[in-house]
């Protein structure tokens, strides 16, 4: 049952995980069972009571009532079970236990954000400690998303004006990924988030040292790695597409028209204000769907950017 | 034989009414030209009608399907960009639900067969029926206007705050569907009147076919459920337009009360799909075992549970939504249950089968896919059920798997299952029954391709709506796309030859090609305009095989005799015939 | 195809009893779904007042009581005088028929001239459904979602109310043109529960937005 199980489920990395599956196996085996039975009636009737001339004689018993019940009850039992079953596992993946390390997410359209108690932010990548229960406090800045990471068989829909939570312990160190599993609009199936699980040591090493730009990391070449991890790439390319918002390329410096008519040069207090107000100035020809990311990239963040951009001028 | 015979219980005198199996003058000849179609009253014509709308319609939902699965054969752009694929999804999923399966069996066959089989010469209010197939078109119009004025890319279920906040054409498709829902309510209406006050004398609700039960269970859900979905469109609309707070939390809404508000309905509504397909599997199995259907009054109540029990069920597609962890937890217990009568009817059809004569005719091959395909549909339904499971399938592929196994798989196959049997009688044709059978298999071939692999995709973490995906998919996603071929072929035969039937060459198709006893197979082929020239008493039930056909011919003469107070003899006591 | 003497009787009924009892049972049908439609703005109520039940306290009081109690009352006699309506025409008194209509739709159009006084003062102080609320009046922030749920709901009513008075007009009409008597009048019978249940939403919506305070 569970090598029938692995064709269906991705691996299991969560404590939770196995429950799951072995649930899932049951009640697939169970159906697939019961699947089978049915139809090997069906196909045994078919051949022994195929009609064989306009004489046939056929029975004219067409109820029994005692059948009924039995094949209304055993069913009864079996659902019961499997409700029971489900009922128990969905109380523990509800009830994330008391000392759960907690991360905060944020998600909007269309990328994740996680904030940790030490302050750190880490964009659309979630670093969590092995062996320990995390428990993430989600919300969302727009419409309706879901956080979810098939790995771990745990989901729940990320709300705007609400929080809502899920919690999991990852058995060991490894990488999975995450999906926005409620749909958000154009990128929703791009809306994805890395997690890696570090020893309980690699964690804490990692709090302690980034959550920001590593003193060995030249600021244009971190702000090349916010601009693929913190989503920026989803909307503005860096070869001169034009995708949901502007090119980067050859952008510094330019003067960009805005869709009130005025104009502005792109400098490093346009880049910013951008960044933190986004919607204040919109560019001609573009839709103002940009979030903000006020209190998700920090202001060493938004120099590397800046920084990243500037060197985009250069190239042809 | 004895042709005249006396009701003991009231000295009704019935006689026997023979004719010939084709009338001079059939129901389309009766009135003639485009004009007399588009503003006839007569059930018959109507339920064509329907049947075309509804079969251009599931072309159109059909193409969509398949461009949608074209665009997935690579994991990122294929031909389409993600605003057109979204909008894509969005329509395919309005469309197949609110113009092909909500009206699918109850508008095209229910109407065509309703009145016929409790021997009445229309429903209720014919001129209601009229305006309901309007009203559909009129919903169908405001749909699809849709499309040119921006299209929709909410998903067929316009979730908010995405759809009240979406720069899309939210209004005019929401305003299509609210508008369709009084097309949905007044057929309804009409069959629950016709069922109640227009049979003949002796058609109790024992000797109902088990079609008219099902077709009654639908549309009792349809005046219950449907009107709540109205009023949270109309509440959507108000909300996108003056801004009303009620679902959008940055006017002080709450986006989970929209989900509430609209699976109240929403979940009722699968219901009035599948139920009437239960209703035309019921006759197909009878009469091709040729048995009295087992266990009649399950079969027949089963409905009416399912009917009620469906409305306290709606959380189960809200269990990760936000919601309490009580309600989700009374919402899976009470859909377990719910699938019980629903195996029920299962375990009866079964054993219809059982020392039966059992003829494998196309409409029999219909019924037995759907037995197959429903099924899984239904054991995928308890997976879905199950709280800790949903947690992980909810949203994904499996959904999407599951749905359309028990949407397609079960109401669509035994859709076609119904025109398939019914097909003769409404046309006085019969189409070719080897590329019929050639068609139903490559079906089957092509629906378990495209959509079983979607179980695995689902299970193994595919998420659904989506534009791209990662490349482990994607070869499972290319399989499915093929079978879409398939069932593009599958379609297209059916297509072919129902129409090739219609023309010169066509097969002319005898009265009762099955030899079924329910009342429109007693009547001429193709029914004339009053449906009957008598009006039929009825002596034995609908799956009464071992009886001769000669005492399902009863009746009294002409149709509206003054004074006459036929509708209160409904219990003729004859239950057999002096021959 | 034999023709009926009668010539208000369907080709497709048996007798005028069976199309009678046919076409109520029809309009209770109906009627259920109007229920339904309601029934979703009412529970939409129930739950925004449980959240927010100080408001709703609040904002019941610039809601005008008496004008709704007026209304009220117009409305439980323009129920009486359509039943009476039903009465005349199955004594087959067609003038008294024809009154009784009139005076009830006298009723209703005097329900929505009041309506017309209390939503023109309410947009007077900037009371608007949604978006457009200006109101300072209450201290509240939901205070516009109030008011939204007020106005949709009474304003889903009062579109009840015309089309009520657009088919008891058609009422009139036809029996001034001798269409209804004493074993023919059908229509008046349903239209006349279709006016019932609109009276009935009322009385609900009555206490429900104006007897809060």
């Amino acid at each position: 049952m569970d090598k029938l199980g692995s064709i269906f489920l991705p691996p299991a990395k969560s404590t939770i995980a196995g429950e799951v599956d072995s649930l899932f196996n049951f009640i697939n085996g169970t159906s697939l069972l019961i699947l089978v039975a049915i139809m090997a009636v069906i196909f045994y009737l078919l051949i022994k009571y195929r009609r064989k001339s306009d004489d046939d004689v056929i029975s004219l018993n067409d109820h029994n009532t005692a059948l009924e019940i039995v094949w209304s009850t055993i069913p009864v039992f079996l659902v019961v079970y499997i409700f029971y079953r489900g009922f128990t596992d969905y109380i523990k993946i509800g009830s994330a236990p008391d000392d759960a390390y907690e991360i905060q997410v944020i998600g909007q359209k269309w990328n994740w954000t996680f904030k940790y108690a030490n302050g750190n932010t880490s964009p659309n990548v979630l670093h969590v400690p092995a062996g320990r229960p995390v428990k993430l406090v989600m919300q969302s800045r727009d419409v309706l998303h879901s956080f979810y990471i098939p790995d771990y068989r745990v989901k729940h829909d990320v709300i705007p004006g609400r929080y809502t939570s899920l919690w999991f312990e990852a058995i060991e160190p490894g990488e999975s990924t995450v999906f926005c599993t409620e749909y958000c609009g154009t990128s929703h199936s791009n809306m994805m988030a890395r997690v890696i699980v570090h020893t309980g040591e690699e964690f804490d090493k990692w709090l302690k040292e980034s959550g920001g730009r590593p003193s060995d990391t030249p600021l244009a070449e971190y702000g090349k790695q916010l601009y693929s991890k913190s989503g920026c790439q989803t909307c503005h390319s860096i070869d001169g597409t034009k995708l949901v918002g502007p090119s980067y390329k050859g952008a510094f410096g330019a003067t960009h028209t805005f869709a009130d008519g005025t104009s502005a040069v792109v400098d490093e207090n346009y880049i910013k204000n951008s960044i933190l107000n986004p919607n204040a100035q919109v560019v001609a020809g573009y839709a103002p769907v940009m979030p903000t990311y006020q209190g998700i990239l920090s202001n060493d963040d938004i120099d590397a950017i800046i920084e990243f951009i500037k060197e985009l001028k250069e190239l042809k | 034989m004895d042709n005249t015979i006396t009701s003991p219980k009231n000295g009704l005198k019935i006689k026997r009414f023979t004719s010939p199996d084709h009338p001079k003058v059939n129901f389309a000849q009766a009135e003639k030209g485009i004009k007399a179609w588009l503003t006839t009253i007569d059930h018959k014509k109507i339920g064509l009608m329907y049947l075309g709308s509804i079969a251009f319609f599931f072309f159109i939902g059909g193409l969509l399907a398949l461009t949608l699965r074209l665009e997935l054969w690579t994991p990122a752009k294929t031909f389409l960009d993600a605003d057109a694929y979204n909008q894509v999804f969005t329509l395919h999923g309005a469309i197949m639900i609110f113009l092909v399966l909500v009206p699918s069996v109850p508008a095209a066959l229910g109407n065509f067969f309703l009145p016929i089989m409790v021997g009445a010469k229309d429903v209720a209010f014919p001129r209601l029926n009229l305006l309901s197939f309007y009203i559909y078109l009129a919903g169908a119009f405001f749909s699809l206007y849709s499309i040119v004025t921006g299209a929709v890319d909410t998903g067929w279920t316009f979730y908010t705050p995405y759809s009240a906040q979406s720069s899309t054409s939210v209004v005019s498709m929401t305003f299509g569907v609210f508008v369709l829902g009084f097309s949905s309510i007044l057929t309804g209406l009409n069959f629950i009147v016709t069922i109640h006050k227009l049979r003949v004398p002796g058609l109790t609700w024992g000797k109902l076919p088990l079609f008219l039960w099902a077709i009654y269970a639908t549309s009792v859900i349809q005046i219950l459920a449907t009107p709540v979905l109205a009023i949270t469109l109309l509440l959507l609309i108000m909300e996108r337009t003056l801004q009303i707070g009620i679902f959008d939390p940055t006017l002080g809404g709450d986006p989970v009360l929209y989900q509430h508000f609209f699976w109240f309905y929403s979940h009722p509504a699968v219901y009035i799909m599948i139920l009437p397909g239960f209703g035309v599997i019921s006759e197909i199995i009878g009469i091709f075992s040729k048995r009295r259907v087992f266990g009649y009054w399950f079969i027949a109540l089963s409905s009416i549970a399912i009917a009620l029990m469906g409305f306290l069920v709606w959380g189960h597609h809200m269990f990760v939504s936000g919601q309490s962890t009580l309600s989700s937890i009374v919402f899976s217990m009470i859909t377990f249950l719910v699938g019980i009568p629903t195996g029920i009817k299962i375990f009866n059809w079964v054993a219809t089968m059982y020392k039966g004569s059992i003829s494998l005719r196309t409409p029999m091959w219909y019924a037995l896919m759907f037995l197959f395909l429903f099924t899984i549909g239904g054991f995928t339904g308890i997976m879905l059920g199950t709280l800790s499971v949903d947690v992980h399938l909810h949203d994904t592929y499996y959904v999407v798997a599951h749905f359309h196994y028990v949407m397609m798989g079960g109401m669509l196959v035994a859709f076609l299952g119904g025109i398939h049997l019914w097909w003769p009688k409404m046309t006085g044709r019969m189409y070719n029954e080897k590329l019929a059978n050639l068609a139903a298999f490559l079906i089957f071939v092509g629906f378990n391709m495209t959509f079983f692999t979607q179980f695995i995709l689902g299970s193994k973490g595919m998420p659904r709506r989506y534009y791209n995906y990662i490349d482990q998919f994607q070869s499972l996603h290319q399989f499915s796309t093929v079978g879409s071929w398939v069932l593009g072929v599958g379609f297209s035969i059916i297509l072919y030859y129902l129409l090739h039937s219609l023309g010169k060459k066509g097969v002319i198709a005898p009265k009762n090609p099955w030899g079924a006893r329910s009342l429109e197979w007693i009547t001429q082929t193709p029914p004339v305009m009053e449906n009957f020239e008598y009006t039929p008493v009825v002596i034995h039930g609908p799956y009464d095989f071992h009886k001769p056909i000669a005492e399902f011919e009863y009746g009294i003469e002409g149709s509206d005799s003054h004074g006459h107070e036929h509708h209160k003899d409904q219990h003729v006591n004859i239950h057999s015939v002096n021959v | 195809m034999a023709h009926s003497s009668n010539s208000t009787l369907a080709h497709h009924f048996v007798d005028s009893e069976q199309q009678f009892d046919a076409s109520k049972m029809g309009m209770w049908i109906f009627l259920v779904t109007e229920i339904l439609f309601f029934g979703g703005l009412f529970a939409t109520y129930i739950i925004y007042r449980a959240w927010y039940p100080d408001l709703y306290i609040m904002a019941s009081s610039q809601l005008d009581t008496s004008m709704g109690a007026i209304n009220t009352g117009i409305l439980i006699l323009s129920s009486l005088t359509m039943a009476l309506s039903i009465w005349a025409a199955q004594h087959n008194d067609r003038k008294k028929t024809t009154i009784f209509l009139a005076v009830t739709i006298i009723c209703a159009i005097s329900f929505m001239i009041i309506k017309y006084f209390e939503y023109t003062h309410k947009f007077h102080l900037g009371i608007f459904p949604g978006a457009n609320y200006t109101f300072t009046g209450i201290d509240h922030v939901k205070a516009p979602q109030f008011f939204s749920i007020y106005f949709m709901m009474t304003g889903l009513h009062g579109i009840h109310v015309i089309i009520g008075i657009g088919l008891i007009s058609w009422l009139i009409f036809k029996n001034q043109k001798q269409a209804f008597n004493s074993s023919y009048y059908t229509p008046i019978e349903i239209i006349g529960l279709y006016w019932h249940v609109v009276d009935i939403i009322w009385i609900f919506l009555f206490p429900l937005l104006y007897l809060i305070d």
